[in-house]
């Protein structure tokens, strides 16, 4: 027989887990990310890479420097700053100087999350913090587009990249308006199929859709994102699109193109369904996504600018909350049960 | 999650932990040895405590009387052994405080004959003697609730019931306690069953049981005896689909109120173990002096099902059963509700369904992270609470809130959301915390 040993651990129930963890979930959100990110990489060449590269160490770097100036434990291995940084990158045009990228990157972090209190207090998406910063500071740049798979992206890169800072940075072709710019702008579409494959210009990571759907299931499969979300947001814009088209196909866009076209994508996958920032109900998810839907939609049809996912998705992040006070779960035995 | 899993009838949400059963569920249960000395704890249940009708020195005989209920809401306890009373003192209590108990020498060469007392005869007795013998023969809950049974059984005047539930669900890991006793004693089951209709006055009864027992419920209803109006349901994998309110909702569909009772919705609920005792004990008027429990977890060697005396230190019966040197952690029930053990010096009680023990293998505490949001807590609460909401709300101590805006009273500690947590937030524990404030305020408000 032996001996029971001198100390027992006391803990509370329940003993055993799921072994899910915070750090896997958004190491698995990274790994969605990462074929969006080598598509931009392949379509925007060098540009993307460094945008990208400046984007994920301006946000890692600004989190663990103020985890160190606060005296707390380093945050940046739980990867949700990872995330922020990659998201962050993708949504920017590629050949943006780099010091701008890190600037927004600072901020995003600084001002979107830690000011907060770090993950889990973020009442906004901390990417979409960093990029609405550089549109208020910079608009000229963040709407001066590269063309995607111009020869030699490989080989070189754009003056503007290396841009001094706060020098006026100089675009060696500003012949890439984006699709949605075209249709704004311009009155001229660009087909459904280019847009899902990526063939056509726009932010580094916003171009192929193809890919940003295929990470979304993914990580819906693994139920590391509220499917609800993206698609209450595309059902949302399509059937808004879908009506209006129908009704004055001369002035707006069919709903395949607003579905494929900007930023929705990628924001309705990605940047909406940020858990910290959206509601914990899937019936307060939907009214988020709906939300969402229409906010774009309006942004974008009746808006001055081409693009309204952002803007979108910020406030609707503000909402947030809201829904949730609203939208609770029925308790188990209250009314509206059997 | 709507999947293929919908064939047996359930309740929403819910989780799915390992069932950890393979090594015990086969196992015959065994008659566990008398400890050296035993310590039968006056409050084994939740009410009053009994009071002691023996005096130090006094010799009794195995199953006799020795301590009667004081009220109604109280059970009788009786002697685990023949021996000898060595004191009537304090014993430590699971819950950490120290309360009174009986200590019992047993003789060291007797033959430890059961004592008999006046039966209770099925039918002519009439309800009300029935509950007075359930509560002599001192019955409570023993999935685990410890609740006496005879209050459970007290149907409100303007209710009347009309389904008996017999819960064989067993939802907790490693736990075969229920198993066995429905394979080894289904003829004490329907005894049981019999006294439990008269009491309440039911047409009939269902009894639940786990699709991971199927071959068990197939047998149980092949032996329902054809005049007992008995019917075996068999419910989804799920936990927790034991706890009470769960199984009424897979059986009946019905949803017993927050705050209420399953009488509310016109049920009572018995688990089967208790069902089988009642079957056993009363037509020889006996009462309960010991209970089949599971042993098991990894650092246990002798895993397995015992009759137990009530009182048997868990010293004793660590040290019979066997541990592993990597012991860490040992808690009464399973792994999703029970209790941590501060030490080793308590008694196995009636409400105590096994033991089980960890070895340091399986106790790593992963550190915490701030709650993400992730939902999959609000997705595994199986009474639709927002844990996320409460934890938040725990954190920064306003528990009145928790309890007036979000039931907080509501929760039964099943530990589904700490179980989910990718944050691994003890929720559960902050919960009862809370849970323990509100009580305290609220009893002195009044
Ligand atoms: S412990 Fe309470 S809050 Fe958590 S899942 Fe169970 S009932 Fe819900
Ligand atoms: S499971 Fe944990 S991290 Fe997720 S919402 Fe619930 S409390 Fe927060």
């Amino acid at each position: 027989m032996s001996q029971p040993p001198r100390t027992l651990e006391i803990h509370s129930s329940p003993h055993i887990a799921s072994g899910a963890s915070v750090d896997v979930i958004m190491r698995n959100v990274v790994w969605a990310l990462l074929p969006v990110a080598a598509f931009a990489v392949y379509s925007f060449g060098l540009a993307a890479l460094f945008t990208l590269a400046v984007a994920v160490l301006s946000c890692v770097a600004t989190e663990q420097v103020l985890c160190r100036l606060a005296a707390a434990p380093s945050t940046v291995r739980d990867w949700s700053v990872t995330i922020t940084g990659l998201l962050y990158g993708l949504t920017l045009p590629p050949a943006l100087p780099l010091w701008m990228v890190a600037c927004g990157g600072i901020i995003g972090v600084a001002m979107g999350k830690c000011l907060f209190g770090g993950l889990g207090y973020n009442a906004f998406n901390p990417a979409l913090v960093g990029r609405a910063f550089l549109q208020a500071a910079f608009p000229a740049a963040m709407t001066s587009w590269t063309p995607a798979f111009a020869d030699g992206r490989f080989s070189s890169l754009p003056a503007s990249t290396f841009t001094f800072p706060f020098a006026a940075p100089e675009y060696d072709v500003i012949s890439g308006a984006t699709p949605l710019a075209l249709m704004k702008f311009e009155q001229q579409l660009t087909a459904s199929g280019e847009l899902l494959l990526g063939l056509t210009n726009g932010s580094a990571g916003e171009t192929c859709a193809a890919l940003i759907l295929a990470g979304g299931v993914y990580l819906a499969a693994r139920r590391m994102l509220n499917w609800r979300i993206p698609v209450a947001i595309l059902g949302t814009v399509a059937l808004l699109a879908w009506g209006f088209n129908l009704a004055d196909p001369l002035h707006y866009p069919p709903a395949g193109f607003m579905l494929l076209s900007g930023g929705l994508m990628l924001g309705a996958v990605f940047m909406a369904t940020d858990m910290v920032a959206s509601p914990i109900t899937h019936a307060g998810c939907v009214v988020y996504g709906v939300l969402i839907g229409v906010l774009v939609t309006v942004i974008r049809l009746w808006g001055g600018m081409p693009e309204g996912v952002m803007y979108a998705i910020l406030l609707a992040n503000a909402v947030s909350p809201h829904i949730d006070g609203l939208i609770q779960p029925r308790v188990f035995g209250t009314a509206g049960g059997k | 999650m709507f999947s293929l899993r919908r064939q047996h009838p359930s309740f929403a949400h819910g989780i799915h932990p390992p069932e950890a059963k393979d090594d015990t569920k086969d196992l015959p249960i065994k008659q566990f040895p008398f400890a050296p000395v035993m310590i039968v704890p006056l409050q084994q249940h939740i009410g009053k405590p009994a009071l002691a009708v023996v005096r130090e020195g006094q010799e009794v005989e195995r199953g006799q009387l020795i301590a009667a209920p004081d009220g109604f809401v109280s059970v009788a306890m009786h002697a685990p052994a023949s021996g000898v009373i060595q004191r009537i003192g304090l014993a430590p209590a699971i819950n950490g405080k120290m309360g009174p108990a009986i200590y019992i020498k047993p003789f060291a060469g007797s033959s430890q004959e059961v004592a008999e007392g006046t039966p209770c005869d099925l039918d002519a007795a009439s309800a009300d003697e029935i509950l007075l013998a359930i509560q002599g023969a001192g019955i409570v809950g023993l999935g685990g609730a410890a609740f006496p049974t005879h209050v459970k059984l007290k149907v409100p005047e303007d209710r009347t019931i009309d389904t008996l539930v017999i819960n064989g669900v067993e939802c907790e890991p490693y736990l075969t306690t229920d198993h066995r006793v429905m394979v080894e004693q289904p003829q004490d089951i329907f005894t049981g069953i019999r006294y439990l209709l008269k009491v309440t006055g039911a047409p009939r009864a269902i009894i639940g049981v786990e699709a991971n027992k199927a071959e068990v419920a197939a047998a149980l209803r092949d032996a329902v005896p054809a005049d007992l109006p008995v019917s075996v349901a068999v419910v989804a994998v799920k936990y927790p689909q034991g706890a009470e309110k769960m199984l009424i909702r897979a059986l009946l569909g019905r949803e017993v109120p927050s705050g209420g009772l399953p009488s509310d919705v016109d049920v009572v609920t018995v688990n089967v173990a208790t069902t089988a005792e009642i079957g056993r004990l009363l037509p020889h008027g006996r009462g309960i002096q010991e209970r089949v429990i599971t042993i098991g977890g990894p650092a246990i060697r002798k895993k397995g099902n015992y009759r137990i005396p009530i009182g048997t230190p868990l010293r004793f019966a660590l040290e019979y059963a066997g541990m592993e040197e990597n012991l860490s952690r040992v808690f009464l029930g399973g792994p999703m509700m029970g209790q941590a053990l501060p030490s080793l010096d308590i008694p196995i009680t009636k409400g105590t369904s096994g033991f089980t023990a960890f070895t340091t293998a399986q106790t790593s505490a992963p550190g915490e992270y701030p709650c993400i949001h992730c939902a999959y807590c609000v997705d595994a609460c199986p009474l639709f609470l927002n844990p996320s909401q409460l934890g938040l709300l725990a954190k920064s101590g306003q528990y009145e809130r928790m309890a007036d805006e979000f039931h907080l009273l509501d929760c039964f500690e099943c530990g589904s959301c700490s179980y989910v947590c990718p944050a691994h937030i003890p929720l559960v524990q902050r919960f009862r915390a809370a849970k323990t404030v509100v009580r305290k305020r609220r009893a002195a408000a009044s």
